[in-house]
């Protein structure tokens, strides 16, 4: 972006809560059943039927609203929104809008320069998702599947506090592992459990008001909400440095052609006659409730963060890293108390060795072929000696490709490290016997050779050779 | 057979004098040789058969109730999996929902047997059962006459003596008034006593269930049967439920009766003055208080209602989209002509003119001059009535300004029509219960009193219903022809 122009963003991020039953109706949320199989009379908005709130789902966007330092609304009211649409059974959708159940919270994030900002959540309401239509699978007519319809959602609402699309992905990720680690959500962004609309408008640099904004709708994953972001800016600047205007518009991104493209105008905007619903009592919610839940909460990835950094001496991105992913961060405890490793070193097996393999097969991590149990029992075998950590690297892969524990795979490949001086003393004397011409130059003063006489020693070991022992013996002979 | 009260009924049959097979074939062939009164969408014959032997096994092993076995007809806005259930629209003339509302579930344990599915004005949006996909029910008293509405084949059922009991909506007077048009005892109950799970909504907020009978002691009975708790219903209230029945002997001596000024203003009828002045009367003779009070804010009522019965219904309709269920257009040529000629077509005209005016008020600004101030006024009047219960039990008045017009006098001036509930539509939006009972007869056409208590109060109401019809005899009074 040119420095005289400045992204302004917001996100409003839709989380299907992870309850049982729907929000209104006893219907299963369960996700991937044949179409209209989970759909009830309530889903359905036959006549006469009745939403009776699911309190679970009110539990849920409390935690929420505690992890994120919001006020708890003691009173919400529930409204319907209006309109028509064939996935919308009853031609309005309950959601909250006068009186939310979450306001006025706040996020850390990482901002551009690497630093922190504080992005302000204006409100997150409970509301019921519609249902599905599909266009695919039929020609010239929709099909409706009302299983999602009725599926509990909180609409988290942001400031526009963010600057550009790494921020608005950096609050984004925040949210998802907040969500995540009450485990109020699945997260699920491919099923659409984790779903946000930006809202971006581009003003220039130190001016105070607001520009034109466009929505862009429905983006689900981390990598598309930055890049129709980083387009939409680009597009903005384009247009008003073309001397027009930007239009106020919703907007679909194109993953496809890395685009976005105008949904529908605005001005023809709907008027969504939003009143309270007459058929659900206002939410109350006492404050001894409140307190409740606040000391049931989880430990969230900030509180888990500094005591990572605490209890582990971890440095603050490795701590922030392992906290950030709930299960990342119960693999690295668990192997912590499975192993006499230094804990920094079990961190930058975790974040390094362990994170590479699982995102080179594209694996989560309560999926690793490699348990805590079997990198603990590697990394112990690192610290008592065994093997050196560069062989640990190759027993890594081995584990990794299935051939069992380190313990075995050390006997069975012969890996154990060489200890015995005498051993060692053997490879040195021959090492220096075959390169004289080295031993005369270091003798003449070029240090740098002795690196060299090292990577001849663990060579001719194969790498188990003791590496301290290496050197300290090294270092006596060619005295 | 026709005019034993429920009780007599109940009793009956525990004596073996006859069978629920009987009884119901009995009311079955009166509701077919009444049918051109229109009381009827569905007659449900062979049904109601089968429950009265069903009721009949039950009496000889001895597991019933005093309803068991005995017959009433069915509002046709109370969802049924037997048959249709049609609310008076075409919309909705081929749905047959897949569940039971709570009330005929209640009423089908007590071992009621279900005559059939009676007439009304579509979606309950009208005040002469005029307004129905299935033609104008009329008055047995005079059938140039509605029956009042909307649930006027309700109270026709049971003036015209088809069925001893019936099931009614009441949003702003649709029990009560046409069971003044039609010289029988209609109750409305506190919004809350009985579940409205399965019952199409007009306006979410006002719509309640409630009896009809030919007398207090009748409706006590079905009541009964009626209310209590249901989690489907997040509305309902989980109050006790006092036996009604053995409510109503207590005497009525030192209860205090309040006459509020405004329901005797000028629109009243003279005659129907009279009316209620006699049985001001004959309550002064029984020991009661009466006592002048206001409430100051009624003539706010008719819009307030309006306004909000209208914002609801306009949101409540909109689930029928040509869809899922109900009227479809022929051939739509997409989604667009899909709703627009499904609602056009199978709507009729009251409903659409409330949809659009519901419509108006809801939308962005409006919202604040029309429903927030509508539910201001909705406070007030509330507040109105909490100060009258203060001093008084009872506040008591005429049901309605004057007794049935006739059919098509008030169907093209909607105003006029609206104004026929000038009395009821206030006990709605305080949600409050009160009781419509027959005090006279003028011009051959029922006059009905209303009284009104105070919230979860149904059993003081049905007991000053009670011993006013133990001392009076106007609510055995049958339309010359139907004895």
């Amino acid at each position: 972006m040119t420095a005289k122009w400045e992204a302004v963003i917001g996100l409003e991020i839709h989380v299907q809560l992870a309850t049982r039953s729907k929000i209104f109706s006893a219907a299963s949320t369960a996700f991937g059943a044949e179409p209209n199989t989970q759909a009830c009379a309530v889903d359905l908005g036959l006549p006469g039927v009745l939403p009776v709130l699911n309190s679970e789902a009110v539990r849920m966007a409390a935690m929420f609203g505690l992890a994120v330092n919001a006020k708890i609304a003691k009173r919400s009211v529930f409204a319907r929104k209006n309109y028509f649409y064939p996935d919308l059974p009853k031609g309005y959708q309950i959601s909250q809008y006068e009186l939310p159940i979450v306001e006025h919270g706040q996020l850390e994030v990482v901002s551009d320069g690497g630093g922190r900002k504080i992005v302000g959540i204006t409100r997150a309401h409970l509301e019921e998702d519609a249902g599905k239509s599909l266009h695919e699978e039929f020609s010239d007519q929709t099909g409706i599947d009302l299983n999602r319809a009725g599926t509990p959602l909180i609409e988290i609402v942001s400031e526009p506090d963010m600057r550009s699309a790494k921020e608005a992905v950096s609050y984004m990720k925040k949210i998802h592992s907040i969500v995540r680690h009450l485990e109020i959500s699945d997260g699920n962004m491919q099923e659409g459990s984790f779903r946000c609309d930006a809202n971006v408008s581009v003003r220039p640099a130190g001016q105070e008001a607001l520009g034109t904004r466009t929505e862009i709708k429905n983006l689900n994953s981390f990598r598309f909400v930055e890049r129709a972001i980083e387009f939409e800016i680009k597009r903005q600047i384009r247009v008003l440095e073309d001397g027009r205007e930007v239009v106020q518009e919703t907007r679909l991104y194109d993953a496809g052609e890395d685009e976005t493209r105008p949904m529908r105008s605005k001005e023809e905007a709907d008027d969504y006659r939003y009143f309270p619903d007459p058929d659900l009592l206002p939410v109350v919610i006492r404050s001894e409730v409140i307190e409740d839940i606040k000391r049931q909460l989880p430990e969230l990835p900030a509180e888990k963060a500094s005591r990572f950094r605490l209890e582990y001496g971890l440095n603050e991105q490795d701590a922030e890293i392992l906290a950030m992913n709930k299960e990342v961060a119960e693999y690295f405890e668990q192997t912590v108390r499975k192993t006499s490793a230094d804990t920094r070193r079990v961190a930058n097996w975790v974040t390094g060795e362990l994170n590479a393999a699982l995102s080179v097969d594209n694996l989560d991590i309560t999926s690793s072929p490699v348990t805590s149990d079997m990198l603990a029992g590697l990394l112990t075998r690192i610290e008592d000696g065994t093997i050196s950590g560069k062989i640990a690297k190759e027993i890594f892969r081995s584990m990794w490709a299935g051939e069992g524990e380190a313990d075995s795979i050390i006997e069975s490949k012969g890996l154990r490290q060489i200890t015995d001086t005498l051993e060692i003393e053997l490879l040195v004397d021959q090492v220096l016997l075959d390169n004289p011409v080295q031993v005369g130059q270091f003798k003449s003063g070029k240090d740098k050779v002795f690196g060299f006489f090292v990577g001849q020693v663990m060579k001719l070991s194969k790498g188990k050779a003791n590496p301290q022992q290496v050197n300290s013996l090294l270092r006596k002979k060619l005295q | 057979m026709e005019e034993l009260s429920v009780r007599q009924l109940a009793q009956g049959l525990a004596h073996r004098q006859f069978s629920s097979v009987e009884l119901t074939r009995h009311f079955l062939a009166r509701m077919q040789a009444h049918r051109h009164l229109n009381a009827f969408i569905t007659e449900m014959g062979e049904q109601a058969v089968r429950q009265a032997r069903l009721a009949d096994q039950r009496i000889r092993s001895g597991d019933h109730g005093p309803l068991t076995g005995i017959p009433l007809a069915h509002k046709d806005i109370f969802c049924m999996q037997d048959g249709k259930t049609t609310c008076g629209s075409k919309m909705l003339d081929n749905f047959i929902a897949p569940y039971d509302a709570t009330v005929v579930q209640k009423l089908e344990q007590a071992g009621c047997v279900v005559l059939g599915k009676t007439n009304m004005d579509e979606f309950a949006m009208g005040s002469s059962s005029e307004n129905s996909f299935y033609g104008p029910v009329r008055n047995p008293w005079n059938s140039d006459c509605v029956p009042g509405g909307s649930s006027g084949g309700s109270a026709v059922a049971v003036a015209a003596r088809m069925a001893p009991l019936a099931t009614g909506t009441d949003t702003g007077g649709s029990i009560r008034q046409p069971a003044a048009f039609c010289g029988i005892t209609g109750l409305k109950p506190t919004y809350g006593r009985v579940s409205r799970y399965g019952m199409v909504a007009y306006a979410s907020s006002l719509d309640q269930a409630g009896p009809f009978g030919k007398s207090a002691l009748d409706c006590a009975y079905l009541l009964q049967a009626m209310s209590g708790f249901d989690d489907r219903d997040s509305t309902c209230m989980d109050e006790p439920v006092p036996v009604y029945p053995r409510k109503l002997d207590r005497s009525l001596r030192g209860k205090v009766v309040g006459i509020p000024d405004e329901y005797f203003s000028e629109g009243l009828d003279p005659e129907v003055r009279v009316f209620m002045e006699r049985a001001i009367a004959w309550a002064e003779k029984e020991g009661c208080i009466i006592e002048n009070i206001r409430l100051p804010n009624t003539d706010l009522a008719i819009p307030a209602y309006y306004v909000i019965a209208m914002a609801e219904c306009s949101s409540n309709l909109s689930r029928y989209d040509g869809v899922r269920f109900g009227y479809r257009c022929r051939e739509p040529k997409n989604l667009h002509d899909l709703y627009h000629r499904s609602r056009s077509e199978a709507f009729g005209a009251e409903v659409k003119r409330r949809i659009m005016i519901g419509t108006y008020a809801l939308s962005t600004g409006y919202y604040d001059a029309y429903y927030r101030k509508a539910q201001q006024i909705r406070r007030l009047i509330s507040e109105d009535f909490n100060k009258a219960f203060q001093d008084v039990d009872y506040i008591l008045g005429p049901t309605t300004p004057e007794p049935a017009f006739r059919i098509g006098e008030k169907v093209d001036d909607p105003v006029t029509m609206y104004l026929s509930d000038i009395y009821t539509i206030s006990v709605n939006l305080a949600g409050i219960p009160a009781v419509s009972i027959p005090c006279g007869i003028h011009k051959g056409l029922p006059v009905g009193m209303q009284l009104i208590g105070n919230h979860f109060e149904e059993d003081k109401l049905l007991n000053f219903a009670h011993q006013y019809q133990q001392a009076t005899d106007w609510h055995t009074r049958c339309p010359p022809g139907f004895e």
